[in-house]
């Protein structure tokens, strides 16, 4: 029996991936940084050593956006 | 370049070895602005294709140089300069320059090596940390430079060799520390987990020593620097396709565009310092694991 497509979307679907794989990140990133000033307004003298755990928690979050990015070009059209 | 039927001008690429498939699976190269300049009132948005450019010599075996790893070379001789240059002349107290530099070391010592590592440990892994801060930063730097223009750093086999570096490193002082046995035990099966867990947590470890840390290290870089190239040639692009291409009012987004260009130049210099930064302080957090025993 013939399938009738009633609608189509063409194009690279690896733009449609990197949006949905942006959101999580999106999120934790804000959550992160958002913490960060929180504790740094809290306490300011061990501001220096949260600066430098949040740039190491942003290197792990974004990853995953990135991960969505390159799947895109690796897995072919 | 050869001329298709239509009039629009197409290049052949040196189409041998590997690059083969890739040239079948992405869209035609082409070059932007070369082609805009010939106004044929099409956009062509930078692709992929841009980051295997022509071979220059040595076409087809591994060892091909192309325009990317001359880019490569030119800011590794400038890295080697810049440093044989602010050593060789070493005073007590320092001048302008030599003070730049040290500044830079100061940064690496005291913020990456030291602030994690610890007085001892920081020292001793702080020519390490300093090589790949140094060597990722003017990687990164040359994508913004004016007539280099692209990363040496966004195609893989640089990111891969520094990763493996780190990963040998952190594998290597983890064993010199732990020895093999001690090392396993303490990454695989971390303290104070009810003894069930383990048959979760194990394999999840495991992926993350062995695998996940190297390959989230290169891809964070080598991602990082693709994406910044490609909002580059397309902001810029886009501005002199507006400005030489396009019919009448159109021509104001070409200034839009241009503010646009500007804003990416500066946040991709951002961009270049910060992931010579998490590189270099992810190394430094890696070896921090390996060596100090779970207590």
């Amino acid at each position: 029996m013939d399938v009738t497509t009633l609608a189509e979307v063409s194009g690279n679907i690896g733009t449609i991936g990197y949006g949905l794989a942006a959101v999580g990140p999106g999120i934790g990133l804000g959550i992160l940084i958002g913490k960060t000033i929180e504790g740094m307004a809290r306490q300011p003298e061990v501001s220096s050593q949260l600066r430098t755990t949040m740039f190491i928690g942003i290197a792990f979050v974004e990853v995953l956006a990135l991960l969505g990015l390159v799947a895109g070009f690796i897995v072919p059209a | 370049m050869t001329a298709r039927s239509d009039g629009v001008p197409s290049q052949e690429w040196s189409a041998s070895g590997p690059y083969d498939l890739r040239e079948t699976l992405l869209s035609t190269p082409a070059i932007p602005l070369l082609l805009a300049a010939e106004g044929d009132g099409e956009f062509h948005a930078p692709t992929v294709a841009d980051f295997f450019p022509p071979a220059i010599f040595f076409e087809g075996t591994p060892f091909e140089f192309n325009r990317i790893m001359l880019v490569r070379v030119i800011a590794a001789v400038v890295l080697l300069t810049v440093f044989v240059i602010a050593a060789r002349r070493a005073k007590l107290v320092p001048g302008r320059f030599q003070n730049a530099i040290e500044m830079i070391l100061d940064f690496v010592r005291n913020s990456i090596a030291i602030e994690v590592l610890g007085e001892k440990n920081g020292r001793k892994y702080f020519m390490l940390l300093a090589t790949i801060f140094c060597t990722v930063l003017i990687m990164n730097i040359t994508s913004v430079v004016p007539f280099l223009n692209i990363a040496g750093t966004s195609v893989i086999g640089l990111p891969i060799v520094l990763a493996l570096w780190t990963y040998v490193m952190y594998l290597g002082a983890g064993v010199k520390a732990q020895g093999v046995g001690g090392f396993l035990k303490n990454s695989l099966f971390p303290p104070g987990v009810p003894p069930v867990l383990y048959i979760l947590l194990v394999p999840i470890e495991f992926l993350q020593v062995f695998i996940l840390r190297p390959a989230t290290l290169v891809i964070r870089l080598l991602a990082n620097m693709v994406a910044g190239h490609l909002m580059l040639a397309i902001c810029f692009t886009a501005t002199s396709f507006f400005l030489f291409d396009s019919a009448g009012a159109m021509k104001l987004f070409g200034a839009g565009t241009f503010v646009a260009g500007f804003a990416f130049f500066l946040f991709e210099v951002f961009v270049a310092a910060l992931q010579a930064y998490v590189f270099a302080i992810l190394t430094a957090v890696y070896l921090n694991m390996s060596v100090e025993a779970e207590h």
